[in-house]
Order: structure tokens, then C-alpha cells, then sequence
């Protein structure tokens, strides 16, 4: 039985991964934009998740409804006042620029709130649980996520293949040259996309706030899950990412039930698996 | 009343390579322009800065007595002028219904919509849940006239129609351009195809090494001068 409820948490623990990811994937897919900064775009969702908290003493999930405008905003504001110079400049200038991002958001974020860790007041969320029979307990909190993560990614499979902007959006993943000549700003185009992409950070910010300790330098490792997440599920799938995010969980889960120390670990050697067995991933979207 | 379109001593560049050379050139409504040239002559180059693809001195392009050279690609397309590229580019990951969408997206008021385009071209019509990638070339060409239609355009460019097409292909796409024609639509087609691109033709240009050589109604042209303004012999 231990199994099973070690399988379970781990499937959970993979919603919260699949949310890092789903913002990455998202902004990899209509942009070709590798953005190395977006952990650290987490961890400032978190942070300002915490300001707004500590400021107004409303509960976290509130505060996401006014963090998760901001992020929105603050995606537009760096898409369009940097990022968009980049795009044109090949591969490497965005990949700088975004790492040199990644830095100074850590270093704003010391300077703002000190190096210590920090955590979202949850209300009694934590630690609340529900028996589902058979030995295992299931976190509220963890379900939440869960299902926070299955609707993000509900709606934007929603948005990419039946509205509009999701039709424009996957142009602009195919031609961005060509874009243009259909009338439309490939610039807003890509501001949305990273605006988008800074919103549902804010979610998985809150969450993860509330979940575990933050300090600013976290950032790098959420990346780190995303990128995993992301790689094994298949580049361009919403749903392959919800997948990768889940076995990257279960692993990590497993690894940590094997032994503490291998909780880490265990979720790379799965990666690393699945890259070496299938470097395009387990579901990648069919090339139709 | 003044030319739909006015190309005025147009030089332009890649980079340090100079493409074109003081190109004049005018579009009356409703004609149908055809500019022709070999390889490398400049004919998609002059297409490109005509729908904002390569920068210009803004009064080179007057499109509507505006001056539209070096204005972003997007907004000349709202403006009314529309491109079907060479290669068709159409968008593989969407449908066939998607990209005609696409081109809708100039939210241009004006005849063309989905129901005429399929009229136009029927097989659009049975093929619209399709990828684009699976389309035939020819069909794939539709598609691309379609998706530019779809923007109700004032100016229709089309840069190498018949390029890598079977020739039934080739003659079934020629076939619908008087249909697009009798629709209001000013054309500029540029062509390696020259009997193809005289066909259709109200004036020809023909260009060399980044300068008009030639300029004329078809009927006012002999073979041997065509010839000899396109390979410069």
C-alpha cells in the first residue's frame, strides 16, 4: 500500500511541475523562444504573491487575482521592450538576454526580500487531507494542484484550437515570417504569448509558495523541472507536458522513497532516460 | 484619376547587394500586370517591398496616392494589399479551412469569404479539415490564392504561381484568375512562365538584373524583343 500512496503523491506532485512547464512550453512553442529566466519568473510571482499577502492579509488564492494580472503585464512589458529585439538576432541573443534576466531578477529579489526563505500562510490547506481508502491519504493542497494544472491546460488547449489568437498563435509557431502578411502584429502576437505565459507562472508560483519554501534563488532548479517536464512529455503537446510533468513526479517520488537522498536524482535519471530512448519525447505533437 | 499603384525610382537592398535599380513602375485598377525576368532578375524582390517585406524610401511605393514603402508588412496588408508568396507558405499545422481563416484576419470588409473562395475552388471545400501539408502543390496553390483572397485585397500579388507545378496544375490555377480577376481585383503576377503570364496579361514588365527592360501590352511585344529583355542578349 506504501506503493501506491507513493505513486499518488508522486502523480500530484507532477501537476505542480506541469504548471512550471506549461508557461515555457507555451512561449518554446509560438516564439522559439527558450526562456532561461522562467523559473526565477516563478519565484517572483511567488514573491510578489507573498508582498501582496504580508501587504493586505488576504488569503494567497486572492492574491493570485491580483499577482497573475501583473505577471500578465509584466510578460507584455518584456516581450515588448526586450525580448522582441532579440527574436530577429538568431538563437544565442535570446538565450543570453533571458539568463542575464534570470540574474537580475534573483538579485532584485535578495536585495527586496533578503535571502531567507519564505513561505505562503495556507490557512491549515497543508496539512489538510482526504483518506481515499486503502492506506493512502491524499493532500488537499496536492489536489488543488492537480486540478489547477489540468484546467490551465484545458483552457489553453481550449485557446490554441478553438479560438482565434490559439489559431494565430500556432501560424506564428509556423511562420512567423508570413504572419505579417495576413494583417497581423507579430509583436502583440508574441507580447500575448509571453503574457499568457507570466499568468499561468503566477499560478504555479502561488501554489508552489504555499506548498514549500521559497527564497530567490530557486528559480534555476524550477526551470530545471520545467525543462524536464516539458522534454519528456514532447515539445509543442499541453497535454504530453501535463504527462511529463507527472512521470517526472512520480519519479522523483519513487527516487525518494528508495532513499531520501535520491528524490532529486531519480526525476534526472528519467529524463535523461527518455532522452536517451526518446529524444523527441514520449507524445510530441503530431507534425499533421 | 491616379494609379492604384506607383513604383517610383525604387532602389533596393540586401544588405550591401543592390537588388533593384530606379524600377518605375505603375498598376492601373483592374489591370492585371504581369512582371517577368529570369532568375535573380528582381521580380520577388520587387513584390517584397511592395507588401513591406523589404524596406523602401517611403514615396518609391504610393499605394492609393499614400506613401507605403518601408511600412510595416502587417499594416500594408490592412491597407489592402495582398501576397501570395512564393513556395505558398502556407501554415502546415493548421487546416486548410485554418489558413484561408488566416487570411481573413486583415478584417477587411468586401466580397471574398469562405463560401466564394470554396466557389472558386471546390476542392478547398472537401479538403477543408485536412493539414494544408497534405494538399497537392496545385491544391496547396489554391489555398494560397484562397488565404489571400480571404483578405479582400485591393492588390493581388502573386509571386511565381506556376513554380514546381505540374502543368494541368498550372492551367486548372490560371483558369480561376479571370474569376478573381472579375471579382475587382488589380493583379501583379510575377512569372518565369512568360507565355503563361502573356496570356493573362493587360501590360508586362520584364525585368533584368534589377532594372525594367521591357514594358508593354502583350500585343504590342514581339517574341524577339521579349527575349531580348530577358536575357539580355
Amino acid at each position: 500500500m506504501d506503493w501506491i500512496d507513493t505513486i499518488v503523491q508522486g502523480v500530484l506532485l507532477g501537476g505542480l511541475f506541469a504548471l512550471f512547464a506549461t508557461g515555457l512550453s507555451l512561449v518554446f512553442g509560438v516564439m522559439r523562444l527558450v526562456n532561461l529566466a522562467h523559473g526565477d519568473f516563478i519565484v517572483l510571482a511567488a514573491f510578489l504573491a507573498l508582498a501582496v499577502v504580508g501587504g493586505t492579509g488576504v488569503s494567497p488564492l486572492l492574491a493570485l487575482l491580483i499577482v497573475a494580472p501583473l505577471m500578465f503585464a509584466l510578460g507584455h512589458a518584456v516581450q515588448r521592450g526586450l525580448l522582441d529585439h532579440t527574436l530577429r538576432g538568431g538563437v544565442m541573443p535570446p538565450l543570453l538576454v533571458t539568463f542575464g534576466l534570470s540574474i537580475v531578477i534573483q538579485n532584485v529579489l535578495l536585495q527586496v526580500f533578503s535571502a531567507d526563505t519564505r513561505r505562503l500562510p495556507a490557512g491549515g490547506l497543508e496539512t489538510a487531507g482526504i483518506e481515499v481508502g486503502a492506506g493512502v491519504t491524499v493532500g488537499v493542497l496536492p489536489l488543488i494542484t492537480f486540478a489547477t494544472a489540468i484546467a490551465v491546460i484545458a483552457a489553453l488547449q481550449v485557446l490554441f484550437y478553438r479560438t482565434r489568437t490559439g489559431r494565430t498563435f500556432r501560424a506564428a509557431s509556423d511562420r512567423p515570417e508570413v504572419v505579417p502578411l495576413m494583417g497581423v502584429d507579430n509583436r502583440k502576437v508574441c507580447a500575448l504569448a509571453m503574457g499568457i505565459a507570466l499568468a499561468v507562472c503566477a499560478v504555479a508560483g502561488v501554489l508552489m509558495a504555499l506548498r514549500t519554501n521559497v527564497s530567490p534563488t530557486i528559480g534555476p532548479a524550477r526551470l530545471l523541472y520545467a525543462f524536464e517536464a516539458v522534454i519528456i512529455g514532447g515539445l509543442g503537446s499541453l497535454w504530453g507536458t501535463l504527462a511529463g510533468g507527472v512521470i517526472l513526479g512520480v519519479a522523483q517520488s519513487v527516487g525518494a522513497k528508495l532513499h531520501p537522498g535520491m528524490q532529486i536524482l531519480a526525476g534526472h535519471l528519467v529524463f535523461l532516460a527518455v532522452l536517451a530512448v526518446r529524444p523527441q519525447g514520449l507524445f510530441p505533437r503530431m507534425r499533421d | 484619376m491616379s494609379p492604384l499603384l506607383e513604383i517610383r525610382r525604387l532602389d533596393a537592398w540586401y544588405g550591401d547587394f543592390q537588388a533593384l535599380f530606379g524600377v518605375d513602375l505603375t498598376v492601373e485598377r483592374g489591370e492585371t500586370i504581369a512582371v517577368i525576368g529570369a532568375n535573380g532578375a528582381g521580380k520577388s524582390t520587387l513584390l517584397k517591398t511592395v507588401c513591406g517585406q523589404i524596406g523602401a524610401p517611403a514615396e518609391a511605393v504610393l499605394f492609393e496616392s499614400e506613401p507605403i514603402g518601408g511600412r510595416p508588412a502587417f499594416e500594408v496588408a490592412r491597407r489592402g494589399i495582398a501576397m501570395v508568396p512564393e513556395g505558398r507558405l502556407l501554415f502546415p499545422s493548421l487546416t486548410v479551412e485554418e489558413n484561408l481563416l488566416m487570411g481573413a484576419c486583415t478584417e477587411r470588409a468586401g466580397g471574398w469569404d469562405l463560401e466564394r473562395v470554396h466557389a472558386l475552388f471546390p476542392v478547398l471545400r472537401e479538403r477543408r479539415d485536412s493539414p494544408a501539408t497534405m494538399l497537392s502543390g496545385g491544391q496547396q496553390q489554391m489555398a494560397a490564392i484562397g488565404r489571400a483572397l480571404m483578405a479582400n485585397p485591393t492588390l493581388l500579388l502573386c509571386d511565381e504561381l506556376s513554380l514546381g507545378l505540374a502543368p494541368v496544375a498550372v492551367r486548372d490555377l490560371y483558369a480561376a484568375l479571370p474569376v478573381v480577376k472579375a471579382g475587382g481585383a488589380t493583379m501583379v503576377i510575377v512569372e518565369q512562365d512568360v507565355a503563361q503570364a502573356l496570356a493573362v496579361a493587360d501590360r508586362v514588365y520584364c525585368l533584368q538584373e534589377g532594372r525594367i527592360r521591357l514594358a508593354g501590352r502583350p500585343a504590342e511585344l514581339d517574341r524577339e524583343r521579349i527575349t531580348r529583355a530577358y536575357f539580355g542578349t
